[in-house]
């Protein structure tokens, strides 16, 4: 119990925005510079794997395709976190967190469709069908441009967070629908071949370089959210200063 | 069309793509960045700016 306590205290010390930003600016340099290496090897890993049977070269899209299907989802896993430290807590990093993941998700979400679209064109003989896995990330991209225009649609940041974190969460329950749209109706896109109850299917050949790319995917994400976390934070201490300063001029001439 | 060109432009189209998002993230970063140090050049402190140190 006691080793808890000073673990708790760390944690609420993050919950600082200045403590915040010490810490981001601790982390980033290192965590950019492992992001970097663990991409190169997982790229390059995925073009030294062998060509599949059946997909030949086309195979290697994998290897970029899945780990933004996975972290698109889990960024907006995290924004839905983040909603409820809004809605629970009323943390203002809450918020932010869930204002700086969004384009980073937004991105993810799109290059997962553009990718699987691309290779869908050779290997299924169409770009796009409209079975229930590509529906709904696409309405997932949807929702993270309804979020991205929400949380920026307001000038006081507080009064948007509520209502952002209320419709981030709502449109949570697309999460499992995507995961799970694969079993419960009759795709064109394949079932799970990597996190099932029976272990992955793919062969190790190739599904070490998916987890090492995935992993640098990862990184990239955690990267970017921890420096666009840190940039908003800035952005809310410009708005807060400007507004002392214009109060005070105001004085002044009054 | 080859297959080499399909996976070469999945490729081209994700790196274009996160290079997009990690530039646009430096230049806000940049801009946001040089917005603080013009207001406190002004002289201007925030008001928990006493408990700050050195990390801005």
């Amino acid at each position: 119990m006691s080793q808890t306590i000073p673990a708790i205290g760390r944690w609420s010390d993050l919950a600082n925005p200045t403590r915040f930003v010490g810490f981001a600016n601790a982390v980033v340099p290192w965590l950019a510079a492992i992001t970097a290496a663990v991409l190169a090897l997982g790229i390059w890993m995925a073009f030294a794997a062998p060509e599949d049977y059946q997909q030949g070269i086309t195979v290697r899209i994998m290897y970029i395709h899945v780990p933004f299907a996975w972290l698109a989802m889990m960024c907006y896993s995290i924004m839905s976190m983040s909603a409820i430290g809004t809605l629970v807590w009323r943390h203002p990093l809450a918020d932010v967190a869930l204002k700086a993941a969004a384009p980073i998700g937004a991105m993810f979400t799109v290059l997962c469709l553009i990718t699987g679209s691309i290779w869908g064109k050779p290997m299924w003989g169409t770009w796009w069908v409209w079975d229930a896995r590509l529906t709904s990330v696409f309405i997932l991209f949807l929702m993270y441009l309804g979020l991205i225009a929400l949380t920026r649609a307001l000038d006081d940041p507080g009064r948007s967070a509520r209502a952002a974190a209320i419709v981030t969460l709502v449109g949570f329950i697309n999460i499992p629908i995507i995961k799970f749209s694969v079993d419960w109706w009759n795709t064109l896109h394949q079932p799970a071949s990597v996190i099932r109850l029976d272990g992955p299917t793919i062969h190790p050949t190739m599904l070490w370089p998916l987890l090492i790319c995935a992993l640098g995917f990862s990184l990239l994400f955690f990267t970017l959210h921890l420096m666009a976390i840190r940039t908003e934070i800035w952005r809310r201490r410009v708005t807060a200063m400007r507004r002392i300063s214009a109060r005070r001029a105001d004085a002044g001439v009054a | 069309m080859s297959h080499e060109l399909f996976v070469a432009a999945a490729y081209g189209i994700s790196a274009l793509g996160i290079l997009g998002l990690v530039a646009w993230n430096l230049i806000d970063q940049r801009a946001r960045k040089a917005e603080l140090a013009d207001l406190e050049a002004r002289g201007l402190r925030r008001r928990s700016d006493r408990a700050d140190t050195g990390n801005r």
